[in-house]
């Protein structure tokens, strides 16, 4: 008997006017392991909560059948429902910090988990909690038990949250983009805890939007679109072998070794996706645009940043790749002139560029621009696209000291005149392939890709000869994730910059990087070009690393 | 077959937090009017009653309401609607004085700190705390009892009370504002600091003042009613909602209507400057959501 039984479930949420879910038919067997795969918006997560009655209020659910656990579940009272979570289906969740109790200590959590259910005795609850936080492989499990979710590490609280889902030994356990936020070697722990889960008899239904995650641990996907599963098939053939052309772009825009020099973003037509060559630029190598030497950053008593040096030529694209809290970010601060380095010097251009005061990088930080991970935090909340984006081309003296020199102004404190900056801003929207009424919209109303395509217009601005780009694809879905990255390489291509990418996504660095850093504890543990750091690694870290990310997905026969 | 089943999520992973409802929810339109009114009544008292709010007539003395005189006469025979409606004036004006004041050196203080180094900021930080201490009715007295009483001693009373209110929301704010992504971007674009202080902090600090300040009015004319009560505020025979009620207290027995057409003009003035506040802060917040 199956776990769960669906057949064409439709949720829709009337006062909103929006069906997210047309239409799904899907059924779970004992010790199976489902994964729905889908852009953000497809509706995976809708159908997810669905299943365990957490649709949300004001929500309608129709099926033609929908049976779980083997009982008709469409005339479920919230009381049916919360019998059957926790109890017949854990949920684990993306963001374990939301979804933990900040006021309990993650043992009462767990143990809440267990009264509920009302699994074990309340005298042998204690043990049970310490056993289950074992046995999900959180090291010392009496003390973390009295530890609050804010204390832990974000794959600590990830563990937790699974030792909460799965106290009451459900037959099924609901894990929704579960190793999302997570760097990749934890997320390579999370994904063998789950699969270990599975082994002991357990099924499993994972919601991701990223295909390698998947392929690790599924044995059949469904590939969700628009609230219609577009495909669904054991994992290896669909991976190998798709049918559909949605799948065929998916798995197309997933970068890797494989994707270099390629666009990201294809066309499927006639059954293949056709891989097209991006332009071809040029590194400059007679002498670096940006140098950095010995770099050293304290934070009270903690060095983040340990002796770091570098250099990035013009037309270049230097990766850093590292860990959350390996460093990176300080080093894109750094690099910015953001943060004065405790030892160490950035030279830009050949010119000092750290170690002085503010007054003198004033005028010249329009050569160097920054694109974050999270746009909408970067832009001014009360300003519209437009003024966004025209904001480096007033008030500060744009390009003066530029090798190319603005039309206007240069070498003086003023701007250049509105109508220019109108003009500029049209062209720029353009160049980053946004229309131009887009200037009078305010970000808010934008999508995640927009937004960050209106960065990266405001960071060309001023024509910067280095872009540092800080995550600057990592909150974005693999097609978004895709069309930014083509944009950048082609940016790249035509104005001969030079880029700094950092970023926790291995396979995004292969695609773009020429030569790559790898951090760890602040220091640059190899560095190197980025096929060789890859391909033959040399330190045990970098090792780890590669080993951790999901095996490699090919793209297409 | 289709069946349709209303699921219900109450548990913590509902996607939207539905706003708590209300059984009775007051249209947006009533407070404003009513504030509106006041307002007519604070600025041209003349519009709304043509009665001269300081004529006795004792033999007309503690009279029920009636068609001559709506809210009834007082122990010396004055018109209560006449004095309702000029007493709006000052009550209205003092609490937005002091209001004006408090929100004005509040903003200033809380910017000035949220701004400076550490070790000032922590000196004006402490000098909040001491002045918060104080309950506000409290030290609006410590304050009239070194000025003596009078309009103007009771705006500066009030509105120095209020301003640690305003520069802690101020002063915080101005720490999340600097330390946001877009200042850090604006460095990067190479701004000048007065440049970056004027054009991304100040306007996205001071964006919640006018919310906090409508709501404040409504404490502050209370305060304004409290010690006007208590014979600190404008002095007799100037009609003062606060002044009044302490006068008409002798005689509420007699002419309940004495005492209730002011208290509720206080009451009705805060509720609704709470209701349009509220209404206010949801709009603000829902634009930075």
């Amino acid at each position: 008997m199956s776990l769960i039984d669906i057949e064409d479930l439709r949720v829709g949420f009337p006062r909103a006017g929006v069906e997210a879910v047309r239409g799904v038919s899907l059924s779970i067997e004992a010790g199976e392991c489902v994964a729905i795969v889908g852009e953000s918006g497809s509706g995976k997560s809708v159908t997810a909560r669905t299943l365990v009655g957490l649709t949300g209020p004001g929500a309608s659910v129709t099926a033609a059948r929908f049976t779980v656990d083997g009982r008709d579940a469409l005339g479920f009272g919230a009381r049916d429902w919360r019998r059957l979570r926790g109890r017949f289906a854990g949920l684990v969740l993306q963001d374990a910090l939301t979804s933990l109790d900040p006021l309990r200590t993650v043992g009462d959590e767990i143990a809440e988990a267990l009264a509920t259910h009302d699994v074990v005795p309340r005298a042998a609850r204690r043990e049970r909690v310490i056993e289950l936080l074992d046995a999900v492989g959180v090291p010392e499990p009496e003390v973390r038990a009295r530890q609050y979710a804010h204390q832990l590490s974000g794959g600590l609280r990830q563990r937790a949250l699974i030792a909460s889902a799965i106290a009451a030994d459900p037959p099924l356990i609901i894990a929704d983009e579960p190793t999302t936020a997570l760097d990749v070697t934890v997320q390579a722990q999370i994904l063998r805890l789950l699969a270990a889960r599975k082994a002991t008899g357990s099924a499993l239904l994972m919601i991701s939007h990223d295909l390698a995650v998947v392929s690790a641990i599924a044995d059949r996907v469904l590939v969700m679109k628009d609230g219609v599963i577009v495909e669904e098939g054991e994992t290896g053939r669909v991976l190998a072998r798709p049918r559909h052309d949605y799948t065929r772009l998916l798995l197309a825009a997933v970068p890797s070794a494989i994707s270099r020099g390629t666009r990201l973003s294809t066309i499927a037509a006639g059954g293949i996706a056709l891989r097209t060559p991006l332009p071809e630029r040029t590194v400059d190598h007679v002498a670096p645009i940006l140098e950095a030497s010995g770099l050293t950053a304290v934070y009270g008593s903690r060095t983040v940043v340990d002796d770091v040096s570098f250099e990035v030529f013009p037309g270049e694209t230097l990766g850093i790749v590292g860990e959350s809290g390996s460093g990176k970010t300080t080093v894109a601060r750094l690099v910015l002139g953001l943060l004065e380095p405790a030892s160490g010097e950035v030279l830009l251009g050949g010119e000092p560029w750290s170690g002085i005061p503010e007054r003198g990088r004033r005028t010249r930080r329009s050569r160097i621009q920054v694109i974050s991970q999270n746009p909408l935090g970067s832009f001014d909340p009360r300003y519209t696209v437009g003024h966004l984006v025209a904001e480096p081309l007033r008030g500060a003296s744009s390009g003066s000291g530029s090798r190319r020199g603005a039309p206007f102004g240069s070498g003086s404190r003023r701007g250049a005149p509105a109508s220019w900056r109108k003009d500029r801003v049209a062209e720029l929207l353009d160049r980053v392939g946004l229309p131009a009424d887009v200037a009078g919209h305010h970000p808010r109303r934008l999508s995640g890709g927009q937004r960050q395509r209106v960065a990266i217009a405001r960071a060309l601005a001023t024509r910067p000869d280095v872009l540092v780009c800080d995550e600057p694809v990592s909150a974005l879905d693999v097609s978004i994730q895709a069309q930014v990255l083509d944009l950048l390489a082609e940016i790249q291509a035509a104005d001969g910059t030079a880029m700094i990418f950092i970023s926790h996504d291995l396979g995004v660095v292969h695609h773009v990087a020429d030569r790559v850093l790898v951090m760890r504890s602040g220091q640059v543990v190899e560095d190197g070009y980025v096929d060789e750091v890859f391909f033959l690694p040399e330190h045990d870290y970098t090792r780890e690393l590669l080993g951790a990310v999901p095996k490699p997905v090919s793209a297409g026969p | 077959m289709t069946t349709v089943a209303e699921i219900p999520g109450v548990e913590a992973v509902a996607p939207a937090p539905a706003r708590r409802r209300y059984a009775f929810r007051v249209p947006a339109a009533v407070p404003l009017l009513f504030l509106a009114v006041a307002a007519v009544a604070a600025v041209a008292p003349g519009l709304l009653t043509g009665v001269d709010p300081l004529a006795a007539d004792p033999l007309h003395a503690l009279a029920g309401p009636s068609a001559e005189h709506w809210f009834g006469t007082d122990h010396l025979g004055r018109d209560v609607l006449s004095r309702v409606v000029h007493g709006a004036g000052h009550s209205l004006s003092i609490g937005a004085a002091a209001i004006g004041l408090a929100a004005g050196a509040g903003a200033l203080l809380g910017v000035l700190a949220g701004l400076s180094p550490r070790y000032l900021d922590e000196l004006l930080s402490r000098l909040f705390d001491v002045v918060a201490t104080f309950p506000e009715l409290l030290l609006a007295l410590l304050v009239i009892a070194v000025t003596g009483p009078g309009t103007g001693n009771v705006i500066l009373a009030i509105g120095i009370a209020q301003i640690p209110n305003y520069a802690r929301v101020i002063r915080a704010q101005t720490f999340v504002v600097r330390r946001s992504g877009y200042v850090e971007q604006a460095v990067t674009f190479g701004l000048a600091r007065p440049v970056l202080v004027a054009r991304h902090v100040l306007p996205n600090v001071l964006g919640p003042l006018p919310v906090l300040a409508t709501i404040g009015m409504g404490t502050a004319i209370i305060a304004t009613s409290g010690l006007s009560f208590l014979g600190m505020g404008p002095q007799p025979p100037s009609p003062e909602w606060g002044s009044m009620l302490s006068e008409a207290r002798d005689y509420l027995r007699v002419a309940w209507w004495a005492v209730l057409f002011p208290g509720l003009s206080v009451t009705l003035t805060v509720i609704s400057l709470t209701l349009v506040g509220r209404r206010l802060q949801r709009r603000f917040e829902g634009r930075d959501r």
